[in-house]
């Protein structure tokens, strides 16, 4: 079935509240109103309001509590309206959801996933565009998934659903009605901390997730690029293995992300491929990224957010050296 | 109540010779974590922060790995089945949410059973607790929140904490039941603890129970920098084991020769918990097996080679 990434995360979520009566869904907004972006529409009227429940507006309080039921055995799937304001609720993820296996030796365990927009290219207001995976992917403990459209959305959340492990669920807003895939309609899983090879080719290696891969895609087939790109799907625990034998057979390295450029998680995939490949490179590492300032207002977006010109004579520069 | 204050003046002695990290004492604080934990049931969660030794003991949570924690390992952090808790939480008021939203699962699962959550009277003036304290309101939750109130939040006397008149009343913000009792008046605490968990259906309640630390925050602080010796004086002199000893000594249940005899068998305990905890081998292979549920490539290759180099120990 033809679905774009809402109703992907919608049926998404529909299947695992029918699997798994621990799961409960929590939020502001995300009952009777079914989530600003609607990604959460019809589920109370079908699971109840004991199970799909608009919070108190207190993002410390929904992740805090979360982790409680999980704790207590439950498996929650509590949303932040925006990452822009998950800020607030760092704290429980860094201190309590990602340390309470490791502190109690695995006595204890918090599964659970936390859905949030993320990213920018709707021209919303201020700290609705953020892109903060390296903030969380620097945690261990904590599980960073961004998927890059509707298929692997679905097959990411169920799987996501099914870890024992607390799993930031990173939605990229300008690709929940940007396109439509098929989409089976029954539940499948896609793995965890495996990257995923969206196209072959001999010529470069280019890495990228979440917004950026339906651009490189587009870029990268105007221009006819013998390009192989690597869509990362899992942030933390990072895949390098397809990467560093990509590497090895295109001896040239592209990563593109949205997120600002220093110490983003481009910076670790070039460490790794320096640590593990360098000898197999014949052109410098490059980076397309946005700067390193905070995320502009919706007037200045344009200048900010990478763009598949910016892409594309990227690929000119790595390609030519 | 004598078990806890022995196990603290251990603890303090073990740290103060360097075989225990810094550790948080709780003397003065005994009735209001002894008569708070006598009044919960096998099936009641407890939800600590860092100083509620005292329950911990009455919990039965294993002595030894009390001690392995306070010596720095996380083995020591190890909750047991059945325990019915979760493990010590440092940052202030953080683990008050994490209460709600058991509480909250109890209630989901339809089980008979409330959650008690500890914060001390600093961790009132954090987001967490009020945040924590307005779900329960709104879930209904069982949820029973005791402040233990001990005056001093490390070097910020109580009066610079709020303005509040009480800490109680931070209740009525949230819509649920707030009241304060004697924290140095063991049976009262008790009393009100278990009113508390026998009328939870009508709601969440918080406890402030008004006591002192009657000593340092942690074997890190030197308190004599900020408070007088009057104060302490002062509440020493509302000491909550000579107080309940008065009490029951008037009645002739206790006596000089019993606390004795109590005092022995519980040194005894701790010391046999301490000669075990101290053979503890810690196995750094535990630090890389339990940060997820499996063990991503990236820390397999950092665990081989570190183990490979024998920690470049």
């Amino acid at each position: 079935m033809q679905m774009n990434m809402v109703s992907a995360i919608n049926n998404a979520l529909d299947l695992i509240l029918r699997e798994n009566p621990d799961v409960v869904l929590l939020g502001e907004d995300i009952g009777k109103d079914g989530g600003v972006f609607r990604v959460t529409d019809g589920l109370q009227a079908k699971f109840g309001d004991g199970r799909v429940m608009d919070t108190p507006l207190a993002e410390s309080g929904i992740i805090g509590a979360s982790i409680g039921m999980a704790l207590a055995g439950m498996h929650p799937i509590p949303e932040i309206q925006f990452a822009g304001f998950m800020y607030l609720a760092f704290d429980q993820l860094v201190s309590h959801a990602a340390r309470y296996r490791s502190r109690t030796r695995s006595t204890l365990k918090v599964p659970m996933v936390v859905r949030t927009p993320v990213s920018g290219g709707v021209r919303a207001l201020e700290h609705h565009s953020e892109n903060p995976e390296a903030l969380y992917a620097h945690v261990g403990g904590l599980i960073v998934i961004e998927p890059s459209g509707p298929y692997d959305a679905k097959g990411l959340l169920i799987s996501a659903a099914k870890t024992q492990d607390p799993v930031i669920f990173l939605e990229p807003t300008k690709l929940y009605r940007l396109f439509k895939e098929e989409v089976p309609e029954e539940a499948y899983e896609l793995p965890i901390g495996k990257a995923n090879i969206v196209k072959q080719g001999n010529a470069l290696t280019i890495v990228t997730y979440g917004t950026m891969l339906s651009m490189v895609k587009s870029v990268v087939e105007e221009k006819g690029t013998d390009a192989e790109i690597i869509d990362l799907r899992t942030i933390n625990p990072l895949d390098d293995k397809p990467i560093i034998e990509s590497v090895k057979k295109t001896t040239k390295l592209l990563i593109v992300h949205e997120a600002q450029q220093s110490f983003g998680v481009g910076a670790e995939v070039a460490a790794r491929v320096a640590e593990k490949a360098i000898y197999e490179l014949e052109a410098p590492i490059m980076r397309v990224a946005s700067p390193d300032l905070p995320y502009p207002m919706p007037g200045y977006e344009k200048y900010y957010v990478p763009t598949e010109k910016k892409i594309a004579e990227a690929i000119d520069k790595i390609t030519s050296s | 109540m004598l078990f806890a204050r022995a196990l603290d003046a251990k603890m303090l002695s073990l740290q103060r010779q360097g075989r225990m990290a810094t550790y948080a004492p709780l003397i003065g604080e005994e009735a209001t974590q002894i008569g708070s934990a006598y009044a919960l049931r096998n099936q009641d969660v407890f939800v600590p922060n860092f100083r509620q030794h005292g329950v911990f003991l009455v919990r039965n949570f294993p002595l030894e790995n009390f001690f392995t924690y306070w010596k720095g390992y996380e083995e020591g952090g190890k909750v047991p089945e059945n325990f019915n808790g979760t493990a010590v939480a440092v940052p202030v008021a953080t683990q008050v949410p994490h209460a709600a939203g058991i509480a909250f699962a109890l209630k989901y699962k339809n089980k008979d059973a409330v959650v008690i959550a500890y914060v001390g009277d600093g961790g009132t003036s954090e987001g967490d607790f009020y945040e924590a304290l307005n779900f329960a309101g709104v879930w209904k939750a069982p949820l029973v929140t005791i402040i233990e109130n001990n005056q001093w939040a490390i070097s910020v006397p109580r009066s610079k904490q709020t303005m509040a008149q009480t800490l109680a009343q931070k209740a009525i913000a949230a819509g649920i039941k707030g009241m304060q009792v004697d924290g140095n008046d063991v049976i009262a605490v008790y009393k009100a603890t278990a009113d508390a968990i026998a009328n939870i259906k009508n709601g969440p309640t918080l406890i402030e129970c008004v006591t002192y630390r009657m000593s340092m925050h942690t074997t890190a602080d030197d308190p004599t920098k900020y408070r007088s010796d009057d104060e302490v004086a002062e509440w020493q002199s509302k000491d909550p084991i000579a107080r309940v000893k008065a009490y029951l000594t008037r009645k002739h249940l206790w006596s000089d020769e019993m606390e004795k005899q109590t005092t022995d068998e519980q040194i005894k305990k701790i010391d046999a918990a301490v000669d075990k905890a101290e053979q503890f081998k810690p196995d750094p292979a535990s630090m890389f097996e339990n940060v997820y549920s499996f063990m991503p490539d990236q820390l397999k290759e950092e665990f081989d080679e570190a183990t490979a180099a024998k920690f470049w120990l």
